[in-house]
């Protein structure tokens, strides 16, 4: 049995701009707004996309109302989210916001997925089949799961329609940000990250600033979070979990920390490259070699997936030591000290 | 280029540590003596019968079971007797749940020597019977057991906690890799107990005792605790001291530490694999009652230890030379280090303690059971504690910690234990609104 290349590069090419590297670009465009801008310490960025997934989720499920409104619904849930973690920290240093935050989007999961709430967000089971007023307006229309094939991409019609409005979502989010950061108000933001207290001395508010880009940062999260479940038809718990955050970390300093467009290039860097090495290492196990692989390397179908894992982990540490300002980032903009 | 070094040889030193003794690790030791055993099952919609995967049956004062993939469990219980055996509901798969609501606890007579089967029936759906009442009971009896469970785990969680806070009041990291020196804790004495010392050397493992064979677990919790130490060593002369030299800011410190984190759990993961393990001594233990309360030896023993430990660690702190230098530095760095304090070396110092209460704090928490990601799971209560006690300062962290391990165990008189760690974080976000430095900190500038 050979290694069949024609899979991984399918692989590395439909992941490179699939829906979880849209997923993951649009929430790391919102973190990069926290941290990349404003320099807010943001553990819990997974948070304010289960805010956002289950604003939608909820308002269907439980409240019975429109999933359009539902939407806004989501949008509204991330803004309290941002309130009700700024309030208490936002005052205090970065590292306070960083605890309070991962602590925060943990104890979001524990309590959708509490029994107590079975009738409003499904509890462990979720909430599923929520978004049909969505595909509804879908205009690729090839039915059930017969895929669309060009050079190395495949997808299915659904997944085209998410990837459409999901690419097309990130687009304006770019361009929304791009504006801002040139905007007086964007450089309010820059400046309290440089030096919060010169900010202060020239009479900028900087609590009210950094309260602003906690929500806007976290409503862009929400709508990352939107999309996720919405291209699933299904909220669950569980995919809230703290690794998440830690991903959408890796990509933005992939791509480079204070960089509009860098999250785009971390997660499409990141998607292409981790689902095609994964994809080698299946194929590699379907060798002749498993055997090797087993016994010195402990490689087998059953663990390979964690490799994903391992290899985002030392990335993360090596990038944030050897080059924390990413790929694509200016280091002396990006010159990170302790606030 | 020298620089890069370091990480690549910690890589090497886990990847080989696990890497050799992967083989070991797979094997899997069956038990004498008797035990209770069961199959969880249910019908779907088609008539078949599905296994409940994961539910978790806990035989009260001997230690809880998860089920496999068959679902399958079997717990070992110590001697003959009447064994209440309870079902933990909130672990049924989605859309399960007992066929007779409210029957989740059974009374299982074991004979000597012989296996007992129980049974519980599940359905798809809701369940009949009994109306469903979550208001929990409030009693003398029930306080005091909660009480004394509080104080199990504060005890446990101080010593994970003590770590993380000096290291910040030390270096000023907040280092978020700490849980998984908690897991090392867990795992390792799982190791040591089931495969020995020698078992580390990987090719000695698959031959007879007592080379590949594992030791008692009291020698393999100390084997663990000197492994815990050696490591946090090495992660603060390979990683932080070179951080520290190269002077990477605090904040990018904190982020490696989350990739530390992730690169570490997943490591334990992909060599450990997903399943629950169970110490090879002690997990069947029959608890004693003492007045109000019932508690296993294990736990009381491991309760004094604990005690001891803590206390040893005041001690250090206030009258040894090795604790006023951690304290002065932690006081003020710069004065500390012109009036001839080393504090490269008192840091290493706390690196190598920390780490080694956090293990001992781990090899506890497994008493039950052990599992790769058991430590991340603690992570937000450590967090809590030391923030309640005040960021940096030793025995805030202790108070903190059994301040902590009460409220939370206590809530459930109130609350669905289910949610009992979210008051955990409750409680760290009020004390961060209304004293943000915590409650042993000092009042100064944090913002």
């Amino acid at each position: 049995m050979g290694i069949d290349w024609g899979i991984i590069l399918q692989q590395f090419f439909s992941q490179s701009i699939g829906v979880n590297a849209m997923v993951f670009a649009m929430a790391a465009i919102g973190l990069n707004i926290h941290f990349g801008f404003t320099g807010l310490l943001n553990f819990g960025h997974v948070g304010f996309m289960a805010a956002g997934a289950y604003g939608v989720g909820v308002s269907v499920f439980w409240l019975d109302i429109n999933f359009w409104v539902g939407i806004l619904v989501g949008v509204g849930f991330c803004v309290f989210l941002a309130l009700l973690l700024g309030i208490p920290t936002l005052r205090l240093r970065s590292d306070y916001l960083g605890i309070t935050t991962i602590a925060a989007s943990e104890a979001l999961r524990i309590f959708v997925r509490w029994r107590g709430n079975r009738e409003r967000t499904g509890a462990s089971e979720g909430i599923n089949d929520f978004a049909d007023s969505f595909f509804r307006f879908n205009i690729f229309t090839r039915p059930g799961n017969e895929s669309y094939d060009f050079l190395f991409f495949q997808y299915r019609a659904n997944d085209l329609w998410v990837m459409l409005i999901g690419w097309s979502l990130v687009g304006f989010f770019l361009l929304l940000n791009w504006q801002l950061i040139r905007s007086p108000w964007g450089r309010a933001l820059k400046s309290i990250r440089e030096d919060e207290d010169a900010a202060r001395a020239l009479g900028k508010n900087a609590y009210a600033y950094k309260m602003q880009a906690l929500a806007l940062g976290g409503v862009i999260g929400g709508f990352a979070g939107m999309i996720q479940v919405i291209s699933r038809q299904s909220v669950q718990p569980d995919t809230f979990n703290p690794v998440i955050t830690f991903l959408i970390w890796t990509i933005l300093i992939i791509g480079g920390v204070g960089k509009v467009w860098a999250p785009v290039a971390g997660s499409v860097i990141y998607w292409a490259s981790i689902s095609g090495l994964i994809t080698f290492m299946r194929e590699l196990i379907g060798t002749d070699l498993s055997d090797e692989l087993e016994r010195f390397f402990n490689l087998s179908i059953l663990n390979v997936d964690q490799l994903r894992f391992v290899i985002f982990g030392a990335a993360m540490m090596l990038l944030m030591w050897l080059r924390p300002q990413g790929l694509f980032g200016n280091r002396e903009e990006m010159a990170l000290d302790d606030r | 280029m020298w620089q890069r070094k370091p990480v690549v040889g910690v890589l090497i030193l886990l990847l080989s540590l696990f890497g050799l003794v992967s083989p070991a690790l797979a094997q899997d030791d069956g038990g004498g003596g008797q035990a209770v055993f069961g199959k969880l099952q249910y019908e779907d919609d088609n008539g078949d019968n599905i296994p409940a995967v994961g539910v978790v049956i806990n035989v009260e004062g001997v230690g809880s079971g998860t089920t496999d993939e068959n679902g399958d469990v079997s717990i070992p219980v110590p001697e003959a007797g009447t064994y209440p055996v309870s079902v933990d509901e909130t672990t049924l798969p989605e859309g399960v749940s007992l066929r007779t609501i409210g029957r989740n606890s059974l009374d299982i007579l074991v004979e000597d020597g012989q296996d007992k089967r129980f049974l519980f029936a599940l359905t798809l759906g809701e369940g009949i019977g009994a109306d469903v009442s979550t208001a929990a009971s409030f009693s003398g009896k029930r306080v005091a057991q909660l009480t004394v469970e509080g104080l199990k785990q504060g005890l446990y969680l101080a010593m994970a906690s003590i770590g993380l806070s000096l290291i910040y009041g030390t270096t000023g990291l907040v280092n978020f890799a700490h849980a998984e020196l908690v897991t090392w804790g867990g795992l390792s004495t799982f190791f040591f107990n089931s495969y020995g010392f020698a078992g580390v050397l990987g090719f000695l493992a698959a031959w007879p005792a007592p080379f590949g064979d594992g030791s008692t677990l009291v020698v393999a919790v100390v084997l663990a605790v000197i492994s815990g130490g050696v490591l946090g060593w090495i992660l603060d002369k390979t990683l932080f001291r070179t951080f520290r030299k190269q002077g990477v800011s605090l904040i990018a410190q904190m982020v490696i530490t989350i990739g530390l984190s992730i690169l570490m759990r997943y490591l334990y993961l992909y060599f450990f694999g997903g399943a629950p393990r169970t110490y090879r001594q002690f997990t069947a233990q029959r608890a004693i009652e003492i007045g109000p309360i019932a508690i296993t030896p294990k736990d009381l023993i491991a309760m004094g230890i604990s005690v001891v430990i803590l206390i040893g660690i005041g001690a250090l702190l206030t009258l040894t030379r090795t604790g006023k230098a951690m304290r002065a530095v932690s006081d003020n760095r710069d004065l500390a280090e012109s009036s001839g304090i080393d504090v490269q070396k008192v840091i290493s110092t706390v690196w190598v303690y920390g780490a080694a209460a956090a293990t001992l704090g781990g090899a506890f928490f497994a008493l039950d059971q052990t599992k790769w990601d058991f430590g991340f799971r603690t992570l937000l209560l450590i967090f809590a504690s030391v923030t309640l006690g005040g960021l940096g300062t030793a025995y805030g962290a202790l108070v903190g910690a059994l301040l902590i391990g009460l409220v939370i165990n206590l809530s459930t008189l109130f609350l669905d234990p289910e949610l009992k760690n979210m008051i955990a974080l409750l409680a760290m976000v009020l004390v961060l609104m209304f004293r943000p430095q915590g409650l042993l900190g000092k009042a100064e500038r944090i913002g």
